[in-house]
Parts: structure tokens; C-alpha cells; sequence
């Protein structure tokens, strides 16, 4: 990184924008920020996707390999986001999250639910008791997901809606096409304004997770920039895709975006999270990315407030193939839930 | 000057592809008198897997296709069989060292029964449905529908008859295949595989491994998304497998089962009728 490891800052306990501007040193104008944005280094594209597929060879079996399973099934961010949800098929997602596997109670709960802002009162009816005990989070998408095109008091309406209903987690996404145009500030101040709405009445705050959209920001330079921009502006996960684009999650976007982590984290000793979202759809897949967040930025990353997989159909494969693990011979389609 | 000479890879099919097997391993396939013919893939567990992967996705875009359309598909293969003749002809004089005209009476018989089993694929469910009378203003109809993904262990002493008179059955019904080759002789399977590649059979509906069945069958047996198992070469496997443990796995899953058969299955009609699975559907009649 250009940035030289600063006085020892305390940047999370500063507002947003007052971080920024102790890190780019000088006033926060559209102009300090893209020189700061644009002076970060170019990414090495060759490198880092040899890198990422290196980091994918790795042979995780037998005992390491149930850990893995296990440890993925505890990071998923268990998804439906389509036109047609129901409140029915919403309650049924929260039962599969808190007991995915009903033929063995000893597989662990997923880490949150993610829905649509308007579906959250009935995620939290679904979930009722069981979600103080299992501790899933209930995640909404916000701010006119997945394309965010609409003005600012729109997507602040959209987020507080959210954080009313209860959501513990938002997941907004940013301006690609302000972001694209160079606008770095109006992303920023969007980010910032999002932050302040999930903010709740107690002086608490819903999780923000920022979403890039990585598929729409067409090179890994702009992936370096973004990711640097969310975390300078607030966010408490960096996210990769809204899974309504293609390409959405690739190991070499989420090794990227991990190294601006591991960078951030150097530099102020804060952890940011990750979450690769859309397209991981196999427990083999899955477990690149596992072996990449704990090669990059260390295994204590591997937790739910640090590392999330965004995913549906994934939980899935990874039940079969658990049940592979438990019962010694394959499993089939008909012995997980269809949704 | 001599020209070096091209020898054959023959690998697996799995999902209208043809992969090596995922555990790189082969194994040298001989003639009768021990010579060296060519390698072949060996398959392992896994393979077996994705090929019931590649086979249950196929299950229903074949079984929902008609009846007239899949014995079309069916024929065509026969057709295109016979303009390969040559190629099987001589795979099997040199991995069973049959004469010149023995050759070309399984090549002969492997066609027929293509085209014998193409035939029942609008048929059997005339044969096999019924109209039941029943007491009460209703129409009572059952009919044959396809079971799903069918693995199979082939006959082991013939390379491509026994291997024909085996899938064709299973696949009339609209089911798919995992189906394992010849161990001493996968040659024509191979090469039959091809054919099927170049056919209008879609990806998925048969799938072809090749190496120890003794290895593979159990696997298939206790695999919960395999419908049903045709043991017919199961019989005379080496090592000390018996086909009976492999029933006892497949009853896990309540499995159809079709125990092993002395040499090479007989075209029947039961053959096609085994891998269904009857559906009854009640209608009410208009009362005047």
C-alpha cells in the first residue's frame, strides 16, 4: 500500500469521515480522495489470479475436511432475494438456518439470514426465541438493491425501514455508475449517510456491509479503490457481488479484497469483514475460499463477524456432503430441503 | 521408413464429455494371449459420483421427452452403429480374439437390439399400463413411468452385446445410466461411447465408466441418489465381492435390484418394465 503505516490512529473511534480525513491528511474534498484513491498501487492481474488459483490446489480431507464443512456451514449467510418471496418461504429459510440438517442435530446453525428489508418482521417471527439462542443474525438488503439506482433519501428510507424492522445487519450497495464516472465522493458520502441510518434509537448500530458489485467494476483496480473507499467510509464488511450480476464472487476478487483488509488492518488494528457472495454453489469451492481468507489474512478471520459466505444453493452441497462424511456412502438431492 | 503410430486414449464418459478419471489413475488392457492393446481410464469412487450427478440432471429432459421421440433417438444410435462397423468389428477380434465372422454376429446382434429395444419405447407403456375397473364414476389409469438413475455392472464376458443388451432396456423408459464397462474388455464400450456422443442422446443419459467394477459397485449400491441397480455382470466379478452384499446396500435406499445373469440378458420386455415405477391417477367420469 502507498499509505505509510501512520501515528498510531484510532480510527474506529472516530466518525467516518473524520478517519478518512486523518488518513488521507488534509481536507476530504472529491479531489483528495481521488488522488488518494488513485494513488493506491495497480493490482499485479497475472499474480494474484495465479496466486488465487494456487491457493485453490490445496487437498483438505478427511478430519480437516469435516472442519471445513462445519466451519462453512457456520459462515453462510443463508439467502433468498427474489421477486417472488413469500412470508412462508422466508419462515421455511429460517428453519433450515436454524437446523439446517434435521437428520443430524449436530450440524451447526448458519451465521445470519439475508432477505429483503420489507421480509425482516416476518424472518424475526420465524426465528421468534431461537434467535437468541443460536445467535442468527437477520441480514437485510437495502438501498435499492441490487441496482441502486434511486436518490439518497430513498435508499436512507429503505435502510431505516430495515433497521426498524430489526435487521441486525444491512447490506447496502454501493453507486456503481457514480463509482465508474469517478465520483468517489458522492460513493462516499453515500456509504457515510447509509452508515449514520443504520444507526438504531438505543445508540446502537445494524452491521453495514457494503456491496461492490465487482462484476460491474470491470478491473481489480477498481476493486482495490472501491474496497479501500467502503472501508474509509464506514463499513464493517466489504461484499462482493448482490448474485444478480455475472461474474458475481471469484476467488481472485476475494483474495483482493482480503489483501485491502489485511492492509487496513495493519495500518489502524481494525478487523474488517468479507463476504463473497453469488456463484459459490460447492463445498469444493467453498473451501478455496477458506484456505484463502486464513492464508491471507489469518484463521482468527474465520469467524461470523469477519468472514461470511453469501449463498443459497451452497448449504446444500455442503449437507451432502456431510452426510458423505457421517454415514460413509453418497447422499442424494432428496435428503436435503429443495429451497 | 516406418510411421510411428497414434495409439487410442480411451477415457470415461460422464455427462456427454469424456474425462480422464479424477484419480488419474489406468490400467493396461490386453488381449486374450496377454498382449498389450491399449490404456484405459481407471474410475474411482468419485467418478462415479459425478456421473450419477451428470445422470440424475439428465433424468428429466429424457424421461420427459415421448415416448416416439426417445425410440427415434434410440434408432438413430442403431443406425449409427452400423456405420461403424469396421471400428467394432475390429475392436472385438482384438480384445476378444473372435474370428472375423464371430465378430460380425455380435456387431449384427448389438444393432438388432438396439433397434428391438427402440421399438417398445412407445409401446411398453400399452403393454405394461392398464385401464383398472373400478367401482365409482371414475377413470382408475396406471402406467410405467421412469424410475430415475440406473447403475448398472455389465456383463463382464461380452465388451459390447452384453453392454447393449443392458443399457438399451434401462434407457426405453426414459431412465438415465451409470453404467460399468467390460473390466478386461471396455474397448467397444469406449468406442460405443462416442457414438453416443455424436448421437442425439443428450449428455447425461448414459454415462460410461471403466476400470474395477468391484470397486465401483459398492459405492453405486449405497449411493442414495441411484434408483435402481442391474447386477447382470455382478456374477463373475473378480475379488471376493458378492452381489449379495451389494443388495443388501442397495436396500438401504429401497433400491430396485436386478440380481446377476448367467452370460448376456435376453431382450424382454421385462427388462423395461423392472426400471418403472407404476403411477395410478384417478379422473372423474362425467355422469349423465
Amino acid at each position: 500500500m502507498a499509505i505509510e503505516q501512520a501515528t498510531p490512529l484510532a480510527p474506529h473511534s472516530l466518525a467516518p469521515a473524520e478517519r478518512a480525513i486523518q488518513l488521507i491528511g488534509g481536507e476530504l474534498t472529491e479531489k483528495s480522495l481521488r488522488l488518494h484513491l488513485e494513488g493506491l498501487p495497480g493490482v499485479d492481474a497475472v499474480g494474484l489470479e495465479a496466486r488465487a488459483a494456487a491457493l485453490g490446489t490445496r487437498s483438505i480431507k478427511t478430519t480437516s475436511k469435516a472442519w471445513a464443512l462445519d466451519t462453512i456451514i457456520e459462515l453462510i449467510d443463508l439467502t433468498t432475494l427474489e421477486g417472488a418471496d413469500t412470508p412462508g418461504k422466508v419462515a421455511s429459510l429460517v428453519a433450515k438456518a436454524i437446523n439446517p440438517d434435521p437428520s443430524d442435530l449436530t450440524t451447526p446453525c448458519v451465521a445470519a439470514v439475508c432477505v429483503y428489508g420489507d421480509m425482516v418482521p416476518y424472518a424475526l417471527e420465524a426465528l421468534g426465541t431461537a434467535g437468541g439462542e443460536s445467535g442468527i443474525h437477520i441480514a437485510a438488503v437495502a438501498t435499492a438493491f441490487p441496482s441502486g439506482r434511486a436518490s439518497l433519501p430513498v435508499k436512507i428510507a429503505d435502510t431505516r425501514d430495515a433497521v426498524r424492522f430489526g435487521a441486525d445487519e444491512i447490506d447496502m450497495v454501493i453507486d456503481r455508475g457514480a463509482f465508474l464516472s469517478g465520483r468517489y465522493g458522492l460513493v462516499f458520502d453515500q456509504i457515510v449517510a447509509v452508515k449514520e441510518a443504520c444507526r438504531r434509537e438505543d445508540g446502537s448500530s445494524a452491521h453495514l456491509k457494503v456491496i461492490l458489485e465487482t462484476g460491474e467494476l470491470t478491473t481489480y483496480d477498481n476493486v482495490r479503490r472501491a474496497s479501500w473507499l467502503a472501508i474509509l467510509a464506514g463499513a464493517d464488511f466489504i461484499k462482493t457481488s448482490t448474485g444478480k450480476v455475472a461474474p458475481a464472487a471469484t476467488l481472485p476478487v476475494t483474495l483482493l479484497m482480503l489483501q485491502v483488509v489485511n492492509d487496513w488492518y495493519r495500518l489502524t488494528g481494525e478487523r474488517i469483514g468479507v463476504k463473497p457472495a453469488g456463484g459459490i454453489r460447492t463445498s469444493k469451492d467453498a473451501i478455496k475460499y477458506l484456505v484463502t481468507v486464513a492464508e491471507t489474512v489469518g484463521q482468527e478471520w474465520l469467524q461470523r463477524h469477519l468472514f461470511r459466505f453469501g449463498a443459497s444453493s451452497l448449504l446444500n452441497d455442503v449437507l451432502l456432503q456431510r452426510q458423505k462424511l457421517t454415514s460413509g456412502h453418497y447422499s442424494g438431492p432428496d435428503y436435503v430441503t429443495v429451497d | 521408413m516406418t510411421r510411428l503410430a497414434v495409439p487410442k486414449t480411451y477415457k470415461l464418459y460422464i455427462g456427454g464429455k469424456f474425462p480422464r478419471s479424477e484419480s488419474g489413475r489406468v490400467y493396461e488392457i490386453t488381449n486374450a494371449t496377454g498382449e498389450f492393446l491399449a490404456n484405459a481410464a481407471k474410475a474411482s469412487r468419485k467418478d462415479a459420483r459425478d456421473a450419477v450427478v451428470a445422470a440424475r440432471a439428465a433424468t428429466g429432459g429424457w424421461a420427459g421427452a415421448t415416448g416416439y421421440n426417445r425410440g427415434q433417438v434410440l434408432y438413430r444410435i442403431a443406425e449409427l452403429l452400423e456405420g461403424r462397423r469396421a471400428q467394432f468389428v475390429a475392436e472385438l477380434r482384438a480384445s476378444e480374439s473372435l474370428s472375423e465372422s464371430a465378430a460380425q454376429l455380435q456387431v449384427d446382434a448389438a444393432i438388432d437390439i438396439w433397434v428391438w429395444y427402440a421399438g417398445w419405447a412407445d409401446k411398453y407403456v400399452q403393454v405394461a399400463g392398464n385401464g383398472n375397473p373400478v367401482s365409482g364414476p371414475y377413470f382408475n389409469i396406471s402406467t410405467p413411468e421412469a424410475t430415475g438413475v440406473v447403475a448398472i455392472i455389465a456383463p463382464q464376458e461380452s465388451s459390447l452385446l452384453g453392454l447393449v443388451s443392458v443399457i438399451a432396456p434401462a434407457l426405453v423408459s426414459g431412465n438415465t445410466v451409470v453404467v460399468v464397462a467390460s473390466e478386461r474388455a471396455p474397448l467397444a464400450a469406449i468406442s460405443l461411447s462416442e457414438v453416443l456422443a455424436t448421437s442425439d442422446v443428450p449428455g447425461g443419459v448414459i454415462n460410461v465408466l471403466t476400470g474395477s467394477a468391484a470397486e465401483i459397485a459398492p459405492w453405486l449400491a449405497s449411493h442414495a441418489d441411484v434408483n435402481a441397480l442391474d447386477l447382470a455382470g455382478a456374477g463373475d466379478l473378480d475379488g471376493d465381492l458378492s452381489w449379495v452384499d451389494l443388495q443388501i446396500a442397495a436396500a438401504e435406499t429401497l433400491k430396485r435390484v436386478l440380481p446377476p445373469e448367467n452370460g448376456i440378458p435376453a431382450p424382454s420386455v421385462e427388462r423395461i418394465t423392472f426400471f418403472t415405477e407404476t403411477k395410478t391417477v384417478w379422473h372423474t367420469k362425467g355422469i349423465i
